[in-house]
């Protein structure tokens, strides 16, 4: 009870600390070290011990596996016997939903997409994290060592589990020539009209953002989570434009698995594991990662303030992020490894890892990943307040008319 | 049954309390307190108005197709086909029923999918199917309520004696007559009934018009958006299909449908 209390105590500490944030436009410096985003203050872990003989851990479909799904896939039947910690799992379908799941505090551990865990870090849902207590912590690709959405303010909230990119996927029946650009997703006179598919979701926005920052440099945009207000303007319309042409907004795998090998879509927005998924089935798709960039996505492991099992979290993500069981997770859903040496071994996890660029510091560097868009700019200006992801979904309803 | 009362309308109650209450901007938490932004935002908005309007006109024309299919088949089932026919009709009719919701919707998606059943189909006539879109989603959605109107249009059929058919005659009305001066108004109440149910679920769902709209957004969509970012605004959109339905209702009551109840 005690605890709780000084839980909540801390909690609405934050949220105060967030508004005088928010109020005063305090000069300095942004960017990963200080970000001005005040957090709550958690004690650190110091040591793992016994096992509290379970863990309840939400994810995303695929991430955590015991073989009931697909007997070949199942990494968590031989940690539930070496640890003793048996696991819960919990799917959540997006990230606002694995949101709401970590506030209930009923979980212990959370695989956070980037455009969570922002939210759940200031929010004081996760707590931060001691690396020593992971020794499979060591072993990440460059681009993934210290991301703003899972570290802040020079603390470590998440583990990397992997990435992934928002590619541009066609049906090479109906697109003869492979496309370099988005434009025909975004203009008026795209020859695939009403043809094309988006992804539906706020965070596309960013999508609109990245297109205008190759076409339209006077608006400024530097990076695409960090809007003013005439910027997401610019965005909107963009996308207005897009909703004139688009034939379809997708928000499951599936969905756009059957559109795209059909032919109901020509192209659009989609990602590798469509695009994989599609091509086992026979349909004729293939994807281009344009020259604007894309955005994308990375997901960590994240371990909630409120934990009951904390040595079974901490147990948990050291298993996952062992080389082999990172492999396994990335080779099942369909994305770059967090962990180096996830790419070596055997000449699938090479191969894998070639298909998803895994290793490819150029091909990320192009790619922009899914970030909490949040009041203060990320991309360090200091004299204007960005749009946060509240003022993202109503314009994207309006989006969508 | 008081604890009935409570769970039932204490979560109703919460949810209008809600509408009230707005939420961090940033972290998403929500705030108890009291404000009318989000009713406002709903006025304002240009698209909470066209999404509300579209929604209601979906549902319509749901009821609407599913009246002018449900009619000459309960008349047919009713007084036409023999015993055998009609069973092996009811069957048909309240078979869907058993299939899960999901499948159905996304058999529908396939049908209407390019180059699929249905292109295939028109093809000979030189028509392409319609793709995806609102007259999809309410295919879709009359399909999958077509038994709620179907089931009591049927049995109101069923009621009314063949001599009042014979008496019409012999007072010299044609069939189209016999129908509109007999059976329509006998039939009236069951026909309010279907569409409560048609009218009413039409209005919430929101997977529909997520597999099979393409772009369509509906009241449902706007809310399932909404539901963990911004929870107020969800539960004041959520009391405009709550509002409909009961006036709705009291359009039913008026008009002597729901006397029999």
């Amino acid at each position: 009870m005690k605890h709780t209390k000084r839980l909540s105590l801390a909690a609405a500490g934050a949220s105060l600390a967030l508004v005088l944030a928010g109020c005063g436009s305090s000069g300095g410096d942004a960017g990963a070290q200080s970000s001005g985003i005040e957090v709550p203050d958690f004690p650190v872990a110091e040591s793992v011990g016994d096992s509290e003989g379970q863990v309840n851990i939400v994810a995303w479909a695929g991430f955590v596996e015991d073989g009931s799904t697909n007997p070949d896939a199942d990494w968590v039947t031989d940690f539930e016997q070496q640890t003793k910690c048996q696991v819960n799992r919990k799917v959540g379908a997006t990230s606002d939903e694995m949101v709401q799941l970590m506030r209930t505090g009923e979980y212990d551990v959370v695989s956070a997409s980037g455009d969570a865990s922002l939210r759940l870090i200031a929010g004081g849902d996760v707590q931060p994290l001691n690396t020593d207590l992971i020794p499979n912590f060591g072993n990440l690709v460059e681009g993934l060592k210290g991301q703003l959405y899972d570290n802040l303010n020079g603390k470590t909230y998440g583990v990397p589990i992997g990435r992934g990119a928002n590619v541009l996927m066609y049906n090479t029946e109906s697109v003869k020539q492979a496309p370099d650009s988005w434009a025909d997703t975004w203009e008026s006179d795209s020859p695939y009209k009403g043809k094309i598919m988006a992804y539906d979701s706020p965070i596309f926005i960013a999508d609109a953002a990245l297109y205008l920052m190759s076409t339209r440099p006077e608006l400024g945009i530097t990076n695409p989570y960090a809007l003013d207000e005439s910027q997401l303007a610019a965005a909107v319309e963009l996308l207005k434009q897009q909703n004139e042409i688009a034939g379809e907004y997708w928000n499951d795998a599936l969905k756009a698995v059957s559109s795209i090998s059909t032919g109901t879509a020509s192209l659009g927005t989609g990602w590798q594991v469509v695009v994989n998924l599609a091509t086992a089935d026979g349909g004729k798709v293939a994807s281009v990662l344009p020259k604007e960039g894309a955005t994308g996505w990375s997901d960590t492991w994240m371990i909630s303030s409120k934990t009951k099992n904390q040595n079974c979290a901490y147990k948990w993500i050291d298993w996952a992020s062992s080389a082999e069981v990172n492999a396994q997770i990335a080779q099942n859903f369909g994305m770059a490894p967090a962990n180096k040496e996830a790419c070596e071994g055997t000449k699938e996890n090479e191969a894998h890892c070639e298909t998803f660029h895994a290793t490819d510091e150029e091909y990320y560097k192009q790619v922009w990943m899914w970030t909490t868009p949040v009041e203060q700019c990320i991309d360090g200006r200091t004299d204007v307040k960005c749009t946060n992801y509240q003022q993202w979904t109503k314009a994207w309803t309006e989006v969508k008319g | 049954m008081a604890w009935l009362g409570v769970l039932y309308i204490g979560s109703l109650l919460l949810l209008f309390a809600t509408a009230f209450w707005h939420t961090d901007p940033f972290t998403s938490k929500v705030i108890p307190g009291f404000t009318l932004e989000n009713f406002q935002e709903l006025v304002v908005q240009e698209a909470y108005r066209n999404t509300a309007v579209r929604t209601i006109g979906i549902a319509l024309a749901v009821t609407i197709l599913c009246a002018a299919l449900a009619l000459p088949l309960g008349l047919f089932m009713a007084k036409v086909a023999g015993p055998k026919l009609r069973a092996i009709l009811a069957i048909g009719i309240t078979l869907p029923l058993w299939a899960g919701y999901l499948v159905k919707v996304f058999s529908w998606r396939i049908t209407f999918s390019q180059g699929g059943p249905l292109d295939w189909v028109l093809a000979p006539l030189g028509v392409d199917g319609m793709g995806y879109g609102q007259p999809a989603v309410v295919v879709t959605l009359a399909y999958l309520w077509f038994p709620y109107m179907a089931v009591p249009v049927y049995t109101a059929f069923r009621q009314i004696p063949d001599n009042l058919f014979n008496a019409s005659a012999d007072l010299g009305a044609k069939s189209w007559g016999t129908i509109r001066t007999v059976a329509l108004p006998l039939l009236k109440p069951a026909l309010i009934a279907g569409s409560i149910f048609t009218f009413s679920l039409s209005l919430g769902d929101y997977i529909a018009a997520q597999f099979v709209g393409g772009k369509t957004q509906m009241i449902g969509t706007v809310i399932a958006q909404n539901i963990n970012l911004n929870p107020p605004l969800a539960a004041a959109f959520g009391l405009v299909p709550i509002l409909v339905v009961v006036a709705y209702l009291f359009l039913a009551r008026k008009s002597g449908a729901l006397d029999a109840l």
